[in-house]
């Protein structure tokens, strides 16, 4: 079907796509389907679903860290055995929230929820391809993640519980089944469920990179890509590399579980026993798992940073600022990603010279990022801004990633790291900087494109109260963390009351759990604008924000294959928003140089007369190519 | 102005490589990753003390041997394609099949050839580490004859030859990386053990 599809276009260059005409029945169009569009809505709707998943655990526990005193009948009917006779939170299934918090929203929301996303379906509609390169594989991953979901979710409701060792599963908590009740079936079935995953992302990723280097239309050279798909682009390459350890660290993880070998577990006594493993090494995981982890957090924060270069530049109405700097700068986290993970790891025992190293290097990587904050800022700088629901979330993406990314100067510094290692002030740094500044992208990113996904407009008023309430909700969340973190509040901690030091904070702690619980509600009028306007929405006209790029050159409901006639080509960069000269305010890629005369540079001008020679011979192909065809 | 920009489709671009091709090295980076990160592990741990040491089985040298064969009369197999010499094709496939074949009864030998000596898979990492590298080394080497199997299945079907050679240059690319693997493997555990 689809794979044979792209196969045979391939080979004719007569091949039009007017009679494209697929008889797909329901299950090849909305389960089993390659159409990387259809896909991308996958990946989207089950992010959703998991994001759903995911905030409600987190409600669970913010509701024992605020009110250590509540009594918790009610959630018996859900969680049963979890809520003791007293009324009380099993403690042992708070780590098991806390860690299915982290793991779905780490993996199942914001990697594969955002990048599953909108590298599907983006990528071949800005590039001008078809579709990806291989649509099978591009279905596989879907449902190698869909897999990993299902087990994930059982796994939730198994009598032990869930995986409990924090997202990170650190052994040997999470290597030995006597540590905890977590660390049986749960931790098993989170292996089974990560290794689905890595195959997900890594069908992905492989598909991803490939359609970019391999299907780009005519004339979309690198210099002319979205800034977008280098975003993408490089967040595959990220993942390409880093997953496979994860792997590596999974695979040694299950041997030492099921097969008793000593890779990470050494002298270990319980209840006066000694167990037999010897010579293993537990800092050698957090190796293995930091050099994954931290690349992670950029796999999950680039696409969002990608959405928001496109959305502030569109909604300015001014090119990017920068487009190189953007590119040289995502290259820089790309290759320094993967040079810094240790400073996860300042306090693991590991050689403290070392540690200097990876500071230095992890406060490099402050270079880039405030490269891109200062090229959004300029770029929104004396722009026409048009404050689209997208353009506040993109705008809000830009504040938590200058909040959160000052307070990781801080914790770079392995000096001040021994102090605010594993407390709150971490918790407050990743959620600003990582959680909420991708999961804004992913919003803005669901407001810009849902006109091209669905063909409708999302109510726009109801995206400015889901903005601000989240904004703010999100502030307040997280900004008090900081204060708690710096007294020296431990995360993953079932209670506070009973210390010293701690217990003046129940105020402050209460009021993060009504902030948490009030943010969470606003996201039910995203979820409710989102179904809506799926069927009820205004319809969208064919450019409704007036962009550059190729997906909006496409028809209002493109079908599998994207544009009806041939696939357009490309003349310009994607940022030619309000050029001096030009009768409109934005000039789309697919319009020749030599047709805006008005607006061009002097450099621009010289490439006319190359591009009239080009056009002349394609002129020559297609009238070629019409006189075989009849 | 509008049919202008029209264009053929898939133009070529100028590194553009055949996709299928070009998804397998990418696969073949990430087999590389998952080596480079289980090696460097070994490394790591191997610096802390407490460390096994043995001999490596003798019998490393022969599957070595065996799996550079395999190469060469792949080799062998693709110049014959590419000249549309088919009985020289399917007797060089058939002979790196079975070599690759040798190669896994090999392998599953020099786990034998450890037992022997006492190292288990379950005990010090020294031996840990190496059943997890010839193993999963193995695991691939499954596929890539899998893949030489599919291959010298459509040689006999004269679907190989020189104006159809994609999928055989795909395995060919893959079996040598394989090989190239497992001397690295054996390389940097004659280096380090
Ligand atoms: C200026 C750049 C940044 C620096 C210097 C930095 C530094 C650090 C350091 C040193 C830690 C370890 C704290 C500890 O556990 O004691 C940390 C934790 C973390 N950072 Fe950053 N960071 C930066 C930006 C980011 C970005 C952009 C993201 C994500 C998009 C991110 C996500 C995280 C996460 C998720 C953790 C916590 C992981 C965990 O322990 O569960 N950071 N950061
Ligand atoms: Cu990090």
């Amino acid at each position: 079907m689809a794979t044979a599809h792209t196969a045979t276009h391939s080979a004719s260059a007569n091949d039009h796509h007017d009679d494209h005409e697929h008889h797909d029945n329901f299950i090849t169009k909305y389960i089993f389907t390659t159409d990387h569009k259809m896909i991308g809505k996958q990946f989207l709707v089950t992010g959703i679903f998991w994001a759903i998943i995911g905030g409600l655990l987190s409600i669970i526990f913010r509701l024992q860290l605020g009110f250590p005193d509540m009594e918790l009948y009610w959630l018996k009917p859900i969680l049963g055995g979890w809520i003791d006779d007293a009324g009380k939170l099993d403690p042992n299934f708070y780590l098991a929230l806390v860690t299915m918090h982290g793991t779905i929203m780490v993996f199942f929301v914001l990697t594969a929820g955002l990048s599953g996303t909108f590298s599907n379906f983006l990528i071949p509609l800005q590039i001008g391809a078809r579709d990806m390169a291989s649509g099978f594989m591009n279905m596989l991953s879907y449902w190698f993640f869909f897999l990993s979901g299902v087990v994930m979710f059982i796994s939730l409701f198994i009598e032990t519980g869930p995986a409990s060792g924090g997202w990170v599963v650190y052994p040997p908590l999470s290597a030995l089944e006597q540590a905890m009740p977590g660390s049986g079936l749960g931790m098993t079935m989170w292996l089974v469920a990560m290794t689905f995953f890595i195959a997900s992302s890594l069908l992905g990723g492989i598909n991803y990179i490939t359609t970019v280097i391999n299907l780009r239309t005519k004339g979309m050279s690198f210099s002319r890509l979205p800034l977008t798909i280098w975003a993408f682009f490089l967040t595959a390459v990220i993942g390409l590399l880093s997953f496979p350890v994860l792997f590596s660290a999974a695979l040694l993880l299950v041997f030492d579980r099921s097969f008793g070998t000593s890779f990470y577990l050494s002298d270990i006594y319980i209840g006066g026993e000694a167990l037999p493993n010897t010579g293993g090494s537990p800092v050698l995981y957090q190796h293995l798992f930091w050099f994954l982890g931290h690349p992670e957090v950029y796999i999950v924060l680039l696409p969002a940073l990608g959405i928001t270069s496109e959305i502030i530049s569109v909604n300015s109405r001014k090119p990017i600022f920068g487009y190189k700097a953007m590119i040289i700068s995502m290259l820089g986290i790309t290759i320094l990603s993967f040079i810094v993970w240790a400073h996860h790891m300042f306090v693991s025992g590991m050689n403290p010279f070392l540690g200097s190293i990876f500071m230095f290097l992890t406060l490099i990587i402050a270079i880039p990022s405030a490269v891109k904050v200062f090229n959004y800022l300029t770029t929104l700088w004396r722009g026409n801004l048009i404050f689209t629901p997208g353009m506040l979330f993109s705008i809000g993406l830009v504040s938590f990633f200058i909040s959160g990314g000052l307070t990781g100067i801080f914790l770079g510094n392995s000096a001040i790291d021994i102090q605010l290692h594993d407390t709150y002030f971490v918790v407050a740094h990743f959620h600003l900087v990582m959680g909420s500044a991708s999961f804004f992208g992913l919003m803005a990113g669901v407001y810009h494109w849902f006109p091209k996904m669905f063909g409708r407009m999302m109510d726009a008023r109801l995206g400015y109260i889901h903005f601000w309430l989240t904004f703010i909700g999100v502030y307040m969340v997280f900004f008090p963390m900081h204060y708690i973190g710096i007294a020296g509040f431990p995360r993953r901690y079932y209670s506070w009351t009973n210390f010293e030091f701690s217990n003046m904070y129940t105020d402050l702690n209460m009021f993060v759990s009504v902030a948490a619980i009030i943010t969470f509600g606003a996201q039910l009028i995203f979820l409710f604008n989102f179904f809506y306007s799926m069927y009820r929405g205004r319809v969208a006209s064919l450019n409704p924000w007036r962009a550059n790029t190729l997906e909006w050159t496409t028809p209002l409901h493109p079908k599998h294959g994207n544009w009806p006639g041939e696939i357009p080509t490309v003349y310009r960069w994607p940022y030619d928003y309000s050029k001096p000269g030009a009768a409109d305010d934005f000039i789309p890629q697919t319009v020749p140089l030599s047709a805006t005369p008005e607006s061009n540079l002097p450099h621009e001008q010289e490439l006319v007369k190359l591009e009239k020679a080009i056009i002349a011979d394609e002129e020559d192909v297609l009238v070629a190519n019409v006189s075989k065809e009849s | 102005m509008e049919e202008k920009f029209a264009y053929i489709e898939n133009a070529e671009q100028p590194i553009a490589m055949h996709p299928k091709k070009f998804a397998l090295w990418l696969f073949i980076v990430t087999v590389v990753m998952i080596f480079a990160s289980l090696t460097s592990a070994y490394i790591v741990r191997q610096s802390e003390g407490n460390w096994l040491e043995f001999d490596l089985p003798s019998i490393f040298y022969y599957t070595s041997g065996i799996i550079v064969l395999s190469s060469i009369f792949l080799h062998w197999a693709y110049i014959s394609a590419k000249k549309d010499d088919l009985s020289s094709l399917r007797i060089g496939m058939v002979i790196t099949s079975f070599l690759g074949l040798a190669f896994l009864i090999g392998q599953w030998y020099s786990w034998i050839a450890l037992v022997d000596r006492d190292v288990f898979f379950v005990g010090n990492p020294a031996g840990s580490f190496l059943y997890v590298f010839t193993g999963l080394h193995a695991l691939h080497l499954v596929s890539g004859v899998i893949f030489l199997i599919i291959v010298l299945i459509s040689s006999f079907k004269y679907k190989v030859h020189s104006k159809n050679l994609d999928t055989m240059e795909m395995c060919v690319t893959y079996w040598h990386f394989l090989g190239g693997l497992w001397l690295y493997l054996f390389m940097f555990l004659l280096l380090n053990h």
